[in-house]
């Protein structure tokens, strides 16, 4: 302590004791790079001492080495992407059908107690079947494999946008409406400028999470009915007995659902500018 | 702003029966006050007592079953008529609400837009110019969360009295602030009054905030609501925080504190009735 001051320095409270600095640990785990690096790092090594100690069960499971050979020479194949451009196309329609359907509807079952009246009692009872137990009556029902598997992911977005849209325009706050009524709305005013940006931080939900859902949706499908796609690459892998294979599958898969959600959610945040963090 | 066309609202043995379920329930009975054109008009008394029935069948949100409300001698409402809500007799609520996607300008010039009374630019330099002049500069741009409630309120009441109503109702503007922003709160809103006087119509539980507030403070009875007592405020405007020590403010609040209290207690002993 610097002795310079003039004024004597107060008495120390006998039970003080000096400020700790961090630990080195601290300081590095400060920064949130560094954790997570000491994650992955850490969880690869895990991999990797479990088969080299041959941890029941684990045996089979290929070297991350492997994997990452399988996954350089998928990369190199244009077969590799080929899966990656029809999953993401099969995505991309039955999502977008799904949320040109579902937003539209939610808003209406929404703004209208007569539509809602008289959708929702059907919806309701198609809404708890898991979008997976649609795949029979799919392949059977559409003429094509490909129509099939867009009326699948069509199936997964569309229950999680409607409700999730519905939910939101009734949860606007009632002294908002008045309010926009009372400085002069008309019910076009309501529905259009009350109703659509007041409901559409739940849009941005049901888009997040139904994107999930469709992804869900796909590889189940494609394993089951496709040709082509990172679902069937995946189970094809596994009918050749090919294990680092399924693993660059999953992988890919998994990367595919990381991009595409990222995409939703950056969309959602510019359309939401009143909802950026400050 | 120009000065406000009248606004003399008179409620004439106004009442209002409930009816769920076959269960009448009386929020409002036989109710008579009168609100003069730019008169601040506070109503105050226990919670759910039908203040904000009143002050929404004026505003045309309800209907009231008995008796009629007219604004500057026409009917506004009666049980055969509603007059559907306008920018005419605005509303400020009580949680506050602003439109959380827009930018403060933008709320304020909700109105006068949504109406095609102004153009969006010239609503817009109106705006700015309404919130310098109560000192919110660079806020325009900025959206509701990024504010204090505070700040909330005072932009809410800007869009409110951008379209010059003929009346203004407050229901509990500032029952979520605390101390040091309601007192900003109420030297903001006197000052507006001051500048340009129209009815307000101002539910509160506040009986500082309503004599400090108003000409008129109007006591309400338990359920069903009665007017139970009508105070005059002689307190000389423009109103500054010194008045609370004057003679005439001391004697106003000791009368309401005792009315208040009596219907408090009357309120209370109904409620262990219903309990018992």
């Amino acid at each position: 302590m610097s002795q310079t001051s003039v004024s004597a320095a107060p008495p120390i409270h006998p039970a003080a004791v000096a400020v700790k600095t961090r630990g080195a640990l601290y300081q590095l785990t400060e920064r949130k790079a560094l954790p997570g690096a000491i994650s992955i790092i850490g969880f690869l090594i895990a991999w990797q001492l479990s088969i080299t100690w041959e941890l029941p069960y684990l045996s089979n499971i290929p070297y991350p080495k492997d994997v990452w050979d399988s996954l350089y020479e998928s990369v190199l194949k244009s077969s590799y992407w080929n899966d990656w451009k029809m999953s993401l196309i099969r995505v991309f329609v039955g999502f977008t059908v799904g949320q040109v359907v579902g937003i539209p509807l939610g808003l209406a079952m929404g703004a209208s107690k007569t539509i809602k009246a008289l959708c929702f009692p059907v919806f309701e009872m198609l809404r708890p079947i898991p979008p997976i137990a649609w795949i029979p009556l799919s392949i059977l029902f559409w003429p094509t494999e490909e129509l099939s598997i867009y009326f699948l992911t069509f199936i997964g977005a569309f229950f999680v946008i409607v409700l999730n849209v519905m939910q939101g325009v009734s949860s606007i706050d009632l002294s908002v409406k008045r309010a926009a009524i009372s400085l002069g709305a008309s019910r076009k005013d309501i529905f259009f400028k009350i109703m659509i940006p007041g409901s559409l931080p739940s849009i941005v939900t049901g888009m997040t999470v139904g994107i999930g859902v469709t992804w869900n949706v796909l590889i189940a499908a494609e394993m089951i009915a496709g040709h082509g796609g990172l679902g069937r690459g995946t189970w094809e892998a596994y009918t050749n007995g090919n294990l680092p294979l399924i693993l660059v599958g999953m992988v890919s898969i998994g990367f595919a659902g990381y991009i595409t959600s990222s995409l939703v959610r950056v969309i959602g945040e510019k359309a939401m500018p009143w909802r950026r963090k400050f | 702003m120009n000065k406000a066309a009248n606004g003399k609202i008179e409620i004439v043995n106004a009442g209002k029966i409930y009816d769920p379920a076959g269960i009448h329930v009386v929020a409002v009975e036989n109710c008579s006050f009168n609100l003069e054109a730019g008169q601040f008009v506070s109503v105050v008394g226990p919670s759910g007592c039908g203040k904000s029935t009143l002050l929404n069948t004026i505003a045309g949100f309800d209907t009231i079953t008995s008796g009629e409300i007219l604004m500057d001698g026409e009917l506004l409402a009666s049980p055969e008529i509603q007059t559907p809500p306008g920018p005419d007799r605005v509303v400020v609520f009580q949680g506050g609400a602003l439109f959380p996607w827009k930018t403060v300008s933008e709320n304020i010039i909700y109105g006068p837009v949504i109406q095609k009374n102004m153009e969006r630019p010239e609503a817009e330099k109106m705006a700015i110019s309404l919130l310098n002049r109560v000192g919110l500069t660079k806020v325009e741009t900025k959206y509701p969360s990024e504010l204090s409630s505070g700040v909330q309120r005072r932009v809410e009441i800007l869009r409110a009295l951008i379209n010059q109503p003929k009346i203004m109702m407050l229901d509990e503007p500032f029952r979520a602030l605390d101390a040091v922003a309601k007192s900003v709160m109420h030297n903001f809103l006197l000052e507006l009054f001051d500048e340009n006087p129209r009815t307000m119509f101002f539910i509160t539980h506040d009986l500082d905030e309503a004599i400090y507030l108003s000409d008129l403070v109007v006591v309400m009875t338990t359920r069903p609501a009665k007017v139970k007592k009508i105070i005059k405020i002689d307190l000389p405007r423009p109103r500054r925080l010194d008045v609370i020590k004057t003679e005439i403010y001391r004697s106003v609040k000791a009368d309401l504190l005792s009315i208040v209290h009596e219907e408090a207690l009357k309120a209370f002993k109904a409620g262990e009735r219903e309990m018992a």
